[in-house]
């Protein structure tokens, strides 16, 4: 929410009104056009504007004032997501506005403005929205269920059930059932990302897509690896959903409310695979990877720096885990195809026997061997879903990660950029001094100190969003890390408890099996 | 006490008999074989090669003075162990190799000595006592040609296998152990591959294991510290799937293994036997067309010879009907066995891995409480 500013006079008077600005709130820039809140008596702000930072837009000047009728362009960034599988891996951030809100006249959502440097702003900052949950403990269940394929051929797509069970008061019911297709789900990250990701929140990233996958459950292949496939994605797309409420800042982002509570959600157009718009983002990625390249940041905080090196080997190592898990997951479902294999022979072999009681015992064997055959289906089904897709998750989440330190990076870069461009305006000032036209000087004068008062305004809220990011990664790397300790314990909790379950199980079998072994007379 | 010397009587209890371990000597294993006077007085150590086996079954071959040896199921004898071998001929030997140390290698030995120190046509043989007495290694000695080489040269080039038989008991016998023969030989292959999975995922265990390791971070803040111990203990449960699974793999082929392979070779053994019979049968249908074609000058000539192969006949399927009877008691002990010690080697390590991952769950679920 904008405050009311002055444009700050050069000199050191600005920055201290700058200053007392900040202690009391945070500013925060989005890049969504429109937005919309259900209730705006509520304390929750609105988003801004767009903050245009190409040197034709209105510039800080005008920040206060008009939510201008120019709808204006989200950044298309390109921020980079490693699949662990999937050759295409874009975060598909939304360009445009955003299908699933309506804009709404911008004066209205105003909460009101205060003045510069009153402590007592109603606006909030993230950092307060986080931190006010309303008297709400953290309570809610997210349910993704009951697949079902709809339409036919190509067009066809599966559609799943989104429960949310919770107590919260932002919710407006305890309980909401809606659909929901993929594409939505997809959508919905897109629009998250393009909100928060450059101001250096850890967006949770979204199930991948898988052209093949979805391509032979469209086709109707009724087989086993199309439920395989589509349970997988199932259990995705709930621990997708999780995640992101999890986070307290997004729980309360009025696209992830009214993905969970609203019955109809317009289409997400821009997901599709090979769209026009996949291109241009393909072409923004690479253009982004040439900046990364050369962009050389001069690192003064070393907490950044010791975090990024840290960020990289965690990553290495999860990756090796979760390589050495799926080699397990692989031999244990090729021990339940032998242990099956071998069921059936022993089955014959029992059939065979001329002596009863071997006979008879010998078919108990293959029973048992059967039992054991469901045990290691189980176990492995543990061993992927629980141990392997954790894994999995965390591996594209710390890309996550990463893609928000190259945010601090640019958000640096342009500050800087903007600095020397200041610089260099400055320099044609002082020449114009001593230039011999003067009809034209006092025009031009004019002209260049305008440009200039800009610049400075523009340098100071470069230097404002690189702290503000650098505040907000540090806050949200420590999140993260408490929630992956959090995360890894539950889940290995629950694989430990599986491992006892079917150890249990197996008991229980080979006592049943004893005294047929030892019936043979 | 005085030793007893009679004449052809094993000095040894059969039942006693033990392979006991086999020691490594370069590229070659020797194995102690320990059996027990049956005079009670004491016991037999002896050391032998895998020749000195093979010297043994040779022997036992070339028994022609015992009346309807064709007609003997000889317990068979395991192949060599190779020491260096490709995977594939390790293969081949499948269970008998793969235990801890040669255990069921040994084993399998055991019970191959003591089939035949209980079968009264072949314990008489003096080479089965020197065998199992002797200080010397008996390995070097000639044996006599086997007499099974003749009697194929003699049939050979006739497809027998499927020759109908003149009695229903044999024609019975053959046909279920056609199948038998088959269907263990199948079902032991299966076995295996299960060993060999469940050897493949201990082995992934450890690699896990090993990852796990890796992940723990030398940082000194809160969080790092308490998501290394994560990894640690979890590590340490990955340990215990290990452990789990060879000790299942090894319970697995020591037990259930063994006994399926066992049965496997004896039912090979067993259609070995039938198969000479049926050759027998062959050559006395042979020979008694031969008889009635004869010219008058070569009749009695003929006549003998059918006469001669119909005795042998005789006395093979005597044999062999008495052998049948035995076998059946024997394999169905063999494999009850078995499936007991298996039943019971299982439970007892799903028992002791049950108690180690709830240790390990409690301990988990306290960490950092």
């Amino acid at each position: 929410m904008a405050a009311e500013m002055e444009p700050p006079p050069l000199g050191n008077a600005g920055e201290t009104d700058f200053r007392e600005l900040e202690d009391g709130e945070d500013l925060f820039v989005s890049t969504v056009t429109t937005l919309e809140y259900p209730e705006p008596s509520s304390p929750e702000p609105a988003s801004l504007p767009a903050e245009d930072i190409s040197i034709n837009s209105n510039g800080p000047k005008q920040k206060d004032v008009s939510f201008d009728d120019d709808p204006e362009d989200l950044f298309a960034e390109a921020t980079e997501e490693v699949s662990l599988d999937s050759p295409e891996r874009e975060p598909i951030l939304s360009d445009g506005p955003s299908p699933a809100i309506t804009p709404v006249t911008p004066t209205t959502m105003l909460t009101p403005r205060m003045d510069l440097g009153a402590a007592d702003m109603f606006e909030r900052s993230l950092d307060e929205i986080e931190e006010d949950n309303n008297g709400d403990t953290f309570d809610i269940h997210i349910a993704v269920s009951d697949p079902e394929k709809v339409g036919d051929g190509m067009n066809a797509y599966m559609g799943y059930k989104v429960t949310t069970k919770t107590s919260m008061t932002i919710f407006n019911k305890n309980e909401t059932t809606v659909r929901r297709r993929f594409s939505d789900f997809l959508g919905l990250h897109s629009k998250l990302a393009s909100k928060y990701l450059h101001i250096g929140y850890i967006v949770p990233p979204a199930p991948e897509k898988s052209i093949v996958g979805m391509t032979k459950v469209k086709v109707g292949k009724e087989d086993l690896s199309s439920a395989e496939f589509v349970e997988k994605r199932r259990s995705a797309l709930e621990r997708y959903l999780m995640r992101t409420v999890k986070h307290p800042v997004l729980l309360k982002d009025p696209d992830v409310i009214m993905f969970l509570e609203s019955s109809e959600l317009p289409r997400a157009v821009s997901t599709q695979a090979l769209s026009g718009a996949g291109i241009l983002r393909m072409v923004n990625k690479a253009a982004d990877a040439v900046n990364k390249m050369t962009i050389k940041m001069n690192e003064s905080d070393a907490w950044f720096e010791e975090k990024h090196q840290q960020f990289e080997n965690l990553d290495l190592q999860l990756r090796k885990l979760h390589a050495s898990v799926e080699s397990l997951v692989c031999h244990r479902k090729e021990l339940s195809v032998n242990t099956a294999s071998f069921a059936k022979s022993a089955a014959m072999l029992g059939n065979s026997e001329d002596h009863t009681a071997l006979s008879r015992a010998l078919s108990q064997l293959a029973e048992v061997e059967e039992k054991i055959d469901r045990l290691h289906q189980d176990q492995a089904y543990a061993d992927f879903y629980l141990f392997s897709e954790l894994l999995g998750d965390y591996v594209r989440l710390i890309t996550a990660v990463k893609s928000v330190f190259d945010q601090r990076m640019k958000t640096w870069s342009k500050w800087q950029d903007t600095q020397l461009l200041l610089q260099k305006k400055r320099e044609s000032e002082a020449k114009l001094q001593f230039a011999n036209k003067p009809d034209k000087l006092q025009q031009a004068k004019d002209e260049i100190k305008e440009e200039i008062e800009e610049l400075e305004g523009k340098v100071e809220q470069g230097e404002k969003d690189f702290e503000l990011i650098s505040k907000t990664i540090r806050k949200e790397v420590s999140r993260f890390e408490k929630e992956r300790v959090k995360d890894f314990k539950a889940v290995i909790i629950k694989y430990l408890e599986s491992l006892v379950q079917t150890q249990q199980q197996l008991i229980k079998y080979w006592e049943a099996f004893l005294p047929e072994a030892k019936a043979i007379a | 006490m005085m030793e007893e010397d009679r004449e052809g009587l094993l000095r040894v209890s059969a039942h006693t008999i033990r392979v006991t371990e086999a020691v490594r000597d370069g590229d070659s294993l020797t194995f102690i074989v320990i059996s027990q006077k049956l005079s009670g007085s004491g016991e037999y150590h002896v050391a032998r090669t895998h020749e000195d086996f093979e010297w043994l079954q040779q022997c036992l071959f070339s028994q022609e003075e015992v009346p309807g040896v064709l007609g003997v199921i000889f317990p068979p004898l395991p192949a060599k162990p190779h020491l260096n071998a490709s995977t594939k001929v390790l293969k081949q030997l499948g269970f008998l190799v793969m235990g801890k140390e040669w255990c069921t290698y040994c084993k399998a030995l055991e019970i191959y000595l003591q089939q035949v120190a209980a079968n009264t046509r072949l314990n008489k043989n003096k080479c089965l006592e020197n065998f199992l007495t002797s200080s010397d290694a008996p390995g070097q000695q000639r044996v006599r040609k086997s007499i099974f080489n003749r009697l194929s040269q003699a049939v050979e080039g006739l497809r027998k296998e499927g020759h109908k038989d003149v009695d229903d008991f044999f024609q019975t016998e053959r046909d279920n152990n056609f199948t038998l023969t088959g269907c263990s030989k199948s079902a032991t292959e299966r076995f295996l591959d299960v060993v060999l999975t469940e050897q493949k995922l201990a082995v992934a265990c450890g690699h896990l294991s090993t990852c796990l390791h890796l992940c723990v971070e030398q940082r000194d803040d809160g969080t790092a510290q308490a998501f290394s111990q994560i990894c640690v203990k979890l590590s340490e449960v990955v340990d215990l799937m290990k452990k789990n699974f060879e000790n299942v793999a090894e319970n697995n082929l020591s037990t259930l293994g063994l006994g399926l392979d066992l049965e496997t070779r004896y039912q090979e053994a067993k259609k070995e036997m039938l198969y000479r019979r049926t050759c027998k049968l062959v050559e006395l249908e042979t020979a008694s067309k031969n008889a009635e074609r004869a010219k008058p000058i070569r009749k009695a000539a003929m006549d003998d010879l059918k006469m001669k192969s119909e005795k042998e006949f005789d006395q093979i399927s005597g044999v062999a009907k008495q052998e049948i009877a035995r076998f059946h008691s024997v394999h169905v002990k063999l494999l009850h066995q078995a499936l007991i010690l298996w039943c019971e080697k299982q439970l007892e390590t799903a028992k002791e891995t049950s108690a180690s991952y709830s240790q390990h769950l409690q301990a988990f679920k306290d960490l950092g409480e």
